[in-house]
């Protein structure tokens, strides 16, 4: 019989799971399961350009085929088995279950589900709530979007920031919402993003930090209908539309009571094996692994890059397990690498700066954004991340050379 | 192999040149040029730009 290999999850790591088991030799079949009714579609625009460039008449149908990836022909053979998600799986006997009541029996799986975002507690009120992660969101939010309309951005992350962004662009009067003490800390550290929130306060952004929502106020005439958000101090911040970027949740239901390590994604070793199972690996936004250019802790890495890096490594380390050769040592090392657009400024990070334990300007000054900045990000002494905040791209390769290079100096 | 960027859809993110710089280069003013016509034995690296390209503006035409 025809090895079967199942990938879970229709989107950018899923996608290049199948085309690079394929650019490995797979010859087998391969159905690719994916919750959402699309065909794989890239995500970053979906807080930018997604939302500015198009109309508040967009159909889902239309922003998903602006979107979606040219999947390669060596996948054209593909199953696809869209719009209904797994719901469950037997891993010992090789059983993956559909909401449609479909099973399905596989020799070897990907698992590729990556994330949904977090909500704010409270089921009501339940209009004018929105979150951005698929074009139906997107679509959703961008047919909300009336002029100056008021919006409150709970979250004030890369994500919150974009949309708050694309908002303002759009004539909404936003304000955005974040409980610590600036925006994009994780991304960026202290430093930059208290520049970026002057940067985007000069602008016209309202910016609340070191606070959260504790609750949501519907309007009096229709408890439905989102009207206020109230925050930690118990002022109140009148709003149309709440948008909720308050960070995600890894998709890993589907694979409890197969007793894998779940907490924060899947646990996978250096080479994208899921912990302790020859025939299963995982890719993308989900996969938890240890990267030895950095450290031996395993971590997630939500970046646009790591799908594609992830995908590519787990596939030879499936393929060589269904093909049964001795399996890839190279440590797998990938350079993490991440950019935003927002209020004007392109931001592009590599490697990894929330990992710092020190950051410095390395170019430009903190008070002067528009006009070029480099931050280097250190730990111990070891340059682990850079941020350039509108620098050239043909300066980009220079920079990312530099970070976390390899061979490790142990 | 052909190669195609369709102009109107690259952002300058630079991606295509760190992965594949014999045919991609960033120029002084930070705008893409490319090698139109590549060396066959260069698709590998080709096909890595148009992967890790973000706009998903490379198109390969063999
Ligand atoms: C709005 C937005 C803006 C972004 N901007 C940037 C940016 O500027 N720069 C950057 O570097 N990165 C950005 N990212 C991050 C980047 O898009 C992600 O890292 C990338 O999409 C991860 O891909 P993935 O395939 O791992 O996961 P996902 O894209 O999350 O795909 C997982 C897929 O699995 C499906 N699924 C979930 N559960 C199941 C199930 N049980 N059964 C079947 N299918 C299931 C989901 O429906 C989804 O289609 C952004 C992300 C978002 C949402
Ligand atoms: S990676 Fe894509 S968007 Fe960036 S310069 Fe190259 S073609 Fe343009």
């Amino acid at each position: 019989m025809r090895p079967q290999v199942v990938v879970v999850g229709a989107s950018l790591a899923g996608l290049r799971a199948a085309e690079q088991l394929r650019a490995q030799g797979y010859a087998g079949d391969l159905t690719i399961v994916g919750a959402e009714k699309h065909k794989p579609y890239n995500r970053p625009p979906l807080s930018k350009e997604a939302l500015s460039g198009h109309g508040p008449d967009v159909t889902v149908e239309a922003l998903s085929a602006s979107l979606a990836f040219r999947p390669k022909s060596s996948i054209a053979d593909v199953r696809w088995q869209l719009g209904s998600p797994a719901v469950s799986s037997d891993l010992a006997e090789g059983l993956l279950s559909l909401a449609n009541g479909q099973v399905l029996a596989f020799d070897a799986l990907v698992v590729a589900t990556g994330l949904r975002p977090r909500r704010l507690l409270g089921d009501t009120p339940t209009r004018g709530r929105h979150v951005v992660r698929t074009v139906d969101d997107a679509v959703s939010l961008r047919a909300a979007l009336v002029p100056a309309v008021r919006a409150v951005v709970v979250g004030g992350g890369f994500i919150g920031c974009e949309v708050a962004s694309t908002l303002t662009s759009l004539g909404a009067r936003v304000t955005v919402v974040e409980p610590l003490p600036v925006p994009m800390l994780r991304g960026v550290g202290a430093e930059l993003g208290a520049a970026l929130r002057a940067h985007h306060e000069h602008t016209g952004l309202q910016v609340i930090t070191g606070q959260g929502v504790s609750r949501l106020i519907g309007a009096t005439e229709d408890a439905e209908q989102v009207a206020a958000v109230v925050l930690d101090d118990g002022t109140e911040l009148a709003a149309d539309l709440v948008i909720e970027s308050i960070g995600s949740h890894p998709n890993t239901e589907w694979l409890q009571g197969n007793g894998l390590d779940l907490t924060d994604g899947v646990l996978c070793d250096n080479q994208l094996r899921v912990e302790g199972r020859a025939e299963i690996v995982a890719a993308g936004d989900i996969a938890r692994f240890p990267n030895p250019r950095f450290d031996d802790i395993a971590r997630r890495v939500e970046h646009w890059n790591m799908p594609g890096e992830t995908a590519k490594r787990a596939a030879v380390t499936l393929a060589d397990h269904l093909s049964g050769h001795a399996t890839t040592t190279d440590p797998f090392t990938p350079l993490p690498a991440f950019w935003s657009d927002q209020f004007g400024l392109r931001l592009q990070s590599f490697g990894s700066p929330g990992l710092a334990d020190t950051a410095v300007v390395e170019h430009g000054a903190l008070d002067d954004l528009d006009g070029g900045l480099v931050m280097a990000y250190l730990r111990k002494d070891r340059l682990v991340g850079a941020v350039l905040v509108n620098v050239p791209a043909s300066e980009y390769r220079r920079y990312r050379d530099a970070v976390a290079p390899l061979p490790l100096a142990v | 192999m052909k190669v195609r960027v369709d102009m109107t859809m690259c952002e300058d993110h630079g991606q295509c040149a760190i992965a594949a710089p014999d045919v991609f280069r960033m120029n002084d003013e930070s705008k893409l040029e490319y090698d139109p016509n590549p060396d066959d034995s260069l698709l590998a690296e080709v096909e890595e730009a148009a992967d890790v390209c973000p706009a998903q503006a490379i198109f390969i035409e063999d």
